[in-house]
């Protein structure tokens, strides 16, 4: 049991990074970022190409995963949502539009990458004996690392300008504008933020497993779930949500066979979001 | 071909001349009997392009029910999910129990519907982006379903070899033959024929009472209810339509490939059947129509793109979202309109 613990507590940890990634994007532009898990997929292969290929340390590869997915969001709201944004008001079509980018960055990514699961050798050697369950040295950094990240973001979230500027814009876009703040450089500077972090979970969960270009689908699945779980656009819920998803998820494997955890998973959400459809942090919005 | 040209005469039908309602239907009556003769005469020997065209008819047929989700202002990428269902559905019955396809076609609809009924009753509670990611969540565990029970749905194998439909009679009158082995014209003509009743029907709906009261509850939910509309009631039988739409479809998809696997119906198809409504114009009946036949035929032209096929059909998409927010038919309309108004001024 302590085992499943352990690794709920891995998966967890790096869940939650996703997650928040996808809620900082949410709360900010009220946009789902549908395109989620390929530029987590593209963080892991960035993190690949940096170490493997050009034979550059992990750290280094893992510093350019947040720094070339976060600018691929830039782009991605400079040139694709903030002009249909402008036009349109029904939230659909930004929907379908970061839909339309998910299929073009994952079948870019197939040329790009080719169809081969992707690993890089372990970041650290060795076995950690922890209350009686073994974990991988390596598993301990990965965990260390995002708890590491997820409290360098809070704290910059919480305590710089631009942090509260962003939670200033997340509530209300006019009066964060008459207090002088740059929306539009501030709401590029979200949406990369947001991707950024996509791309640092996956290149840091590229240590523990593989990478391939189809992961993205089952990945954004996954961060739909945790932010469903735990309310779309609060913080504290999508750190929570991804805590429930990860325990959620070791259990399962450990008890059930594959595909039955995920369909578990699915008709507890559903009968979850009955009772609470705004999540368990969430706010009543239309 | 022809279909493309004559829309804007049919949406111009449904808004403006909405009281004289034989007109739409002739004129509709005339573009079906001209593509049920016309194109098998034009393409009847290319097996490839007939296929391309039995294809985006049975695509479109399942899009109009997403269509109908959106009317009353949903976002469904359950359509996959349902329309996975219909295809098991009709295959389980098809090859275990060997009931004829007539009977299971209706059926697996019919089956979409009610279960679509049972989750969507809680679950249309939900609005906006939640509602669309329950809705990704139902698509995935449906696929997940016909993993996981492998004694009824045979697993990642899928159930194969399934025969093709039958004779169907009716007190010894023989009213379709059996189809034969590799003709594609049958299947042309029963794809066709479903789409266009099913274009009918939505057509019925959206201009009846019932899909005033769909696009009410698009707009204002709270406002539909104080007026004592029984909000829920409607938003499931629109979604239980919608599924029926899926189920149908789905089965006719199984017996068209004569198999079916839990990658059948993904995600992925949950996007596309959206993304056809959106392209063609979510104002419009038509709409998944003209959305499914510009969409898919641009995707079979990029063919010889090979593996730069998706890329480029994405990057279309993409573009088709930037440039017409609104779809291809408000951009029509938009310039049919100012032409009519130009010799007035």
């Amino acid at each position: 049991m302590t085992q499943v613990m352990l690794n709920a507590l891995v998966v967890g940890t790096t869940y939650a990074l996703i997650a928040l990634g996808i809620t900082i994007i949410f709360s900010i532009m009220k946009v789902v970022n549908f395109a989620h898990g390929q530029l987590y997929m593209i963080g892991g292969f960035v993190v690949y190409y940096f170490n493997v290929v050009f034979g550059l340390p992990f750290w280094f590869g893992l510093v350019m995963s947040f720094v070339i997915v976060g600018l691929l969001g830039v782009a991605m709201e400079l040139f694709l949502f903030r002009p249909v944004m402008l036009r349109v008001k029904r939230e659909e079509v930004t929907m379908l539009l970061a839909m339309g980018t998910a299929v073009f960055l994952e079948s870019l990514a197939l040329i790009v990458f080719g169809e081969k699961q992707r690993g890089v050798p372990p970041i650290a050697t060795g076995v950690v004996d922890l209350f009686g369950a073994r974990l991988p040295t390596g598993r301990i950094v990965v965990i260390v690392v995002a708890a590491m990240l997820i409290a360098a973001l809070m704290a910059f979230i919480g305590y710089t300008k631009t942090g509260r500027a962003l939670r200033a814009m997340a509530q209300d876009r006019e009066a964060t504008a008459l207090q002088g703040v740059n929306l539009k450089w501030l709401s590029a500077m979200g949406f990369g933020l947001g991707t950024g972090l996509a791309g640092l979970s996956g290149g840091l969960l590229v240590a523990i497993f593989a990478v391939h270009t189809g992961a993205g689908t089952a990945i954004s699945i996954k961060a739909f779930l945790m932010i469903m779980i735990g309310g779309a656009g609060v913080l504290s819920g999508a750190i929570l949500g991804g805590f429930v998803l990860g325990f959620l998820e070791s259990v399962g494997y450990a008890l059930l066979p594959g595909s039955l955890t995920f369909l578990i998973i699915f008709l507890i959400v559903i009968c979850f979001l009955i009772v609470r459809p705004n999540g368990i942090m969430g706010k009543p919005w239309g | 071909m022809q279909k493309t040209i004559s829309m804007p005469n049919v949406n111009l039908s449904q808004g403006e001349q909405r009281s004289s309602s034989l007109k739409p239907v002739g004129l509709g009556l005339l573009i079906a009997a001209a593509y049920f003769v016309a194109i098998p005469l034009v393409f009847g020997a290319n097996g490839y392009l007939l296929n391309v065209f039995t294809t985006m008819a049975a695509v479109s047929f399942i899009s109009f029910g997403v269509w109908l989700t959106f009317a009353i202002g949903r976002i469904n990428l359950a359509q996959a999910g349902f329309a996975l269902i219909g295809a098991y559905v009709t295959a389980i019955l098809v090859s275990r129990l060997g009931i004829s396809f007539w009977i299971c076609l209706p059926l697996s609809g019919a089956v979409a519907a009610l279960l679509g009924g049972l989750i969507g009753w809680p679950v249309l509670r939900l609005k906006g982006v939640y509602f669309a990611m329950i809705t990704l969540c139902i698509t995935e565990a449906c696929r997940l379903t016909a993993l996981s029970f492998p004694a009824l749905t045979n697993g990642a194998q899928g159930i194969v070899d399934l025969p093709l439909p039958g004779e169907l009679s009716l007190f010894g009158l023989t009213i379709i033959p059996a189809f034969e082995k590799g003709a594609r014209l049958p299947f042309f003509y029963l794809a066709g024929t479903m789409m266009l009743l099913g274009l009918w029907f939505m057509w019925l709906l959206d201009t009846s009472r019932v899909g005033a009261v769909f696009r009410s509850l698009r707009q204002n939910e709270d406002l539909a209810s104080s007026l004592g509309i029984n909000v829920a009631k409607y938003r499931v039988v629109a979604f239980m339509v919608s599924c029926f739409y899926a189920g149908a479809g789905g089965a006719f998809f199984a017996t068209l490939q004569q198999n079916v696997y839990p990658t059948t119906f993904q995600v992925l198809d949950s996007v596309y059947f959206m993304v056809y409504c959106f392209v063609g114009g979510l104002e419009f009946v038509v709409g998944p129509l003209v959305g499914a036949v510009v969409m898919m035929s641009s995707f079979e032209l990029l063919h010889d793109f090979h593996r730069y096929q998706t890329v480029i059909f994405s990057g279309l998409m993409i573009l088709c979202i930037l440039l017409m927010p609104n779809g291809i038919l408000s951009v029509i309309k938009r310039r049919s309109g100012k032409s009519e108004e130009a010799p007035n001024a």
